[in-house]
């Protein structure tokens, strides 16, 4: 295989991850948590493909087309919630949105 | 011989364009203080990730990441941005709070947690990947493992999908409820 090794791409996913961690933690608009939650999906999906290609494999590649799924189904969700709460005309922060109650 | 040489030097090249426009538009997407700017910065990364991804062999992938991603989620962020309006935030104002000190924290050492646990369980192993052909990761290759070894996974997907777009009909529909 030509080019960097396998251990740096997983390094670059491992960054990936924990900067998307970093913006979920400290953020606290919700469309920003959600963009963080995309990172971190996406370093995993690194790690998969980086993985898959390692190993010859092509269930790495399946998976991360699922995770793909479930990141667009997840982003749908969130969004619907954004448009929500803001129709609601309540503040668009997540230390303020602690309770369910409407 | 020479020839193979300056291809991998290209691959290095063209490896470390992509891997630091990845993790430096990564940072951007975290620490911008416009949502719209983070959006942005977050189809700079999936684009250079997609460069990743074709590098590593996985064709099908890198051009699902830029349609899927890039071209539908995205738009659909750009949108929600717009309409919900961009609402400044300064994640790093006011000093370091407790809260901000305790999510470095607790970044810093999932990102540790990461690089140890592989280190020490594959990190022998990484060095030599195996050769593959030249179909691997091929959009055809793909499907056709989709619809035989991974067929559950392809309809389980489909339904995950189709509960989400119901739920965001459901979540975004004009309900008037009687007062």
């Amino acid at each position: 295989m030509a080019g960097p090794g396998i251990a740096w791409y997983l390094g670059i996913s491992a960054f990936l991850f924990g900067t998307g961690a970093l913006g979920v933690l400290v953020r606290r608009n919700p469309i920003i948590v959600l963009l963080s939650l995309e990172i971190m999906l996406n370093g995993g999906n690194l790690a998969l493909i980086a993985v898959a290609r390692h190993a010859g494999n092509g269930a790495g590649q399946i998976f991360a087309l699922a995770v793909m799924a479930v990141a667009a189904s997840e982003v749908c969700v969130g969004l619907g919630l954004v448009v929500a709460i803001h129709r609601k005309r309540l503040a668009l922060d997540v230390d303020k949105l602690s309770e369910l109650r409407g | 011989m020479i020839l193979a040489s300056a291809g991998n030097v290209l691959v290095w090249i063209v490896w470390l364009g992509a891997g630091f426009a990845c993790l430096a538009s990564g940072v951007g997407v975290v620490s911008f203080r416009n949502p719209f700017y983070s959006a942005l910065a977050l189809i700079g990364n999936l684009g250079s990730l997609a460069v990743l991804y074709l590098l590593l062999s996985a064709e099908f992938v890198a051009a699902a990441q830029v349609l899927v991603y890039a071209g539908a989620v995205m738009v659909m962020f750009l949108f929600v941005i717009a309409y919900v309006g961009p609402r400044m935030e300064a994640p790093w104002a006011g000093g370091p709070s407790w809260q901000s000190v305790g999510a470095v924290l607790a970044a810093g050492s999932i990102f540790l947690e990461i690089i140890v646990a592989v280190s020490l369980k594959a990190g022998g192993r990484l060095a030599h990947s195996d050769h593959v052909n030249g179909t691997f990761g091929t959009p055809g290759w793909i499907g056709r493992l989709f619809l035989t070894d991974h067929l559950l996974a392809f309809e389980i997907t489909s339904i995950v999908l189709l509960i989400a777009a119901v739920g965001g009909v459901i979540l975004g529909s004009h309900t008037r409820r009687a007062a």
